[in-house]
């Protein structure tokens, strides 16, 4: 009787310490999941780039009169991809969206045709957005930029640097380098624009700097980055202070570039 | 029986006991084996590619750096820094270059992030060299045409100064060919280097060192091969990857002008048959090279 009482409360006792046990157990293995997991995260977490381009017919107007017609107007970045980023949360491919619109409204004033690479926070490939250049007729293509360094309040103009001689025995320009005959033409848009900010913006260079812009190259038609400095700038209204002179002189220097505007024989214009 | 049992409950209970003590420790063990686990990855590329040996035989040269002004006008200046450098091109290419990324006294002179590191580096016969840089080059680099510009720059002004066999280079990011440095500059094709081609450049930096060439040339084999998987793409004439074939090559151009009378086949989504404009007689043709 008594060693009954007795078993069983030893018994109880057993049945707690093996389930103290167990839980230390489950604790333990709990633990080696939680450290092994973290490595695995960063794999997962890599962005889905490049959704898909916008409808480019909804976009592309039909060009009928010969020469400089169409203003392509590429606000950089967009979707994942930032771009530049300053440390008061300014984003680059915000500001440039909300140039671009600026810019677009100063074209139409000196009455050209804008056609936007975006429209919102999406990411077109390098690609896509020169195919909607290089699907116009007499376009020019002005890429905007937003720096993550240089002087703030400054702007420069880039045009594509030279591109090596073309070593194909065949004589063709490949597509993925489309810029190689507009190399002048886009030297003479850039020079001209940079100019008009160099006016209006003190410490800007006096003439287009060359480099090699991915997205430059694959465009068939003159084409220039314009890259504003910088997103370092405590305050976006900074920037946002700049944006009608930006648009006035990108206006301006079309407007100006455009009797020069001759298609070089190699280019798609140039043979019927 | 009871006794069996008290026994049993007396081993469980120290067992508890020794688990309560041994477990906060095994925890905060594993917790720093996970946070060592991740450094060391970075760590072993860079023991990899640190042994870039510096010899000391080697006669101290004055080697010519090109660092940012400083006062973000987005331009280089030159700095003069005696190094003892390798007559070997491919280890003097190294120690420039990792003298370039250890950077300048002064930090706001930088042109490359100082997380960033050469993974290889090796010539090609045709004078193209292949540096392979680590992510970080790619990653820590403030994003921005001007500072990609400025970074390639910096490296290909570098090489040019010191090592004259190089005539062109092309950039890696970890072994891989990317598209882009930083969401800007263009890394697909190569960066002329040696604008001099036909002169090879005898700068003083440079003239000085053949004389001193006791260099170990055991040394020189065993850094030259790449440490990282060669990547299969570098194309020798700077062509990029992906020339369209242009199948219609039945236009036989009258004009000899020059690469092309044949008009750049679009890129996929662009219309094919616009080739428009009627203007005739393009007066100038502004042809580039």
């Amino acid at each position: 009787m008594l060693t009954h009482a007795w078993d069983r409360r030893e018994f109880r006792l057993a049945l707690g310490a093996a389930s103290a046990l167990f839980a230390f157990a489950s604790l333990a293995f709990s633990f080696q999941v939680s450290t092994s997991t973290p490595s695995q995260t960063p794999a997962a977490a890599a962005p889905a780039a490049n959704p898909p381009a916008q409808n480019p017919a909804l976009q592309a107007p039909p060009a009928s009169r010969s020469g400089l017609n169409v203003v392509v107007l590429d606000p950089a970045h967009g979707g994942t991809d930032t771009g530049a980023r300053g440390t008061g949360g300014i984003r680059e491919s915000e500001i440039v969206l909300d140039f671009a619109a600026q810019v677009k409204r100063a074209l139409e004033g000196q009455g050209f045709q804008v056609v936007l690479t975006r429209q919102a926070n999406d990411n077109p490939s390098f690609d896509d957005r020169s195919a909607m250049a290089n699907a116009q007729l007499g376009a020019v293509f002005i890429s905007l930029h937003i720096a993550s360094t240089g002087l703030p309040g400054t702007v420069r103009v880039y045009v594509n640097s030279d591109l090596p001689t073309n070593t194909d025995p065949s004589g063709l320009i490949s597509w993925d380098r489309a810029q190689m005959p507009f190399q002048p033409l886009s030297r003479k848009l850039g020079d001209t624009v940079q100019g008009l900010l160099a006016q209006k913006f003190k410490g800007s260079p006096n003439n287009a700097q060359a480099a090699a812009v991915r997205q430059l190259r694959t465009t068939a038609a003159p084409a220039i980055a314009v890259e504003i400095s910088s997103v370092v700038v405590d305050d976006r209204a900074d920037l946002d202070r700049m944006a009608p002179g930006v648009a006035d002189a990108i206006a301006t220097g079309v407007a100006m570039f455009k009797p020069s505007y001759v298609l070089p024989s190699n280019s798609p214009g140039g043979t019927p | 029986m009871s006794r069996g049992l008290r026994w049993l409950i007396a081993f469980l209970c120290l067992g508890v006991i020794v688990a309560a003590i041994y477990l906060p420790i095994l925890r905060r063990r594993m917790k720093l084996a996970a946070k060592l686990q991740q450094q060391s990855a970075e760590q072993a590329r860079r023991e990899l590619t640190q042994p870039v040996p510096v010899n000391p035989a080697d006669a101290r040269v004055k080697a010519t750096m090109f660092w940012a002004s400083g006062n973000s006008d987005g331009l280089l200046t030159q700095t003069v820094a005696e190094l003892p450098l390798s007559s070997d091109p491919v280890l003097r290419s190294k120690q420039v270059l990792n003298t370039l990324l250890a950077g300048p006294v002064d930090v706001e002179r930088r042109t490359l992030p100082p997380d960033a590191a050469l993974l290889s580096f090796y010539i090609l016969p045709n004078g193209t060299a292949v540096a392979d840089f680590s992510e970080a080059l790619a990653t820590a680099i403030p994003s921005g045409i001007q500072s990609e510009q400025l970074a390639v720059d910096s490296i290909t002004r570098t090489l040019e100064a010191n090592v004259p066999q190089i005539q062109r280079l092309k950039i890696l990011i970890h072994g891989q060919e990317v598209e882009t440095l930083a969401g800007h500059l263009d890394l697909t094709g190569t960066f002329q280097v040696n604008t001099r081609e036909t002169a090879p450049v005898a700068s003083p930096a440079v003239s000085t060192s053949p004389s001193a060439s006791p260099a170990p040339s055991g040394a020189s084999p065993a850094s030259s091969t790449p440490t990282t998987a060669a990547p299969t793409s570098s194309a020798p004439t700077g062509v990029a990857p992906a020339a369209s074939p242009s199948p219609n090559a039945s236009t036989p151009s009258p004009k000899p002008a020059s690469p092309s009378d044949k008009p750049p086949t679009s890129p996929p989504g662009s219309k094919p048959n616009l080739s428009p404009a009627p203007q005739s007689t393009p007066t100038r043709p502004a042809d580039s090279n």
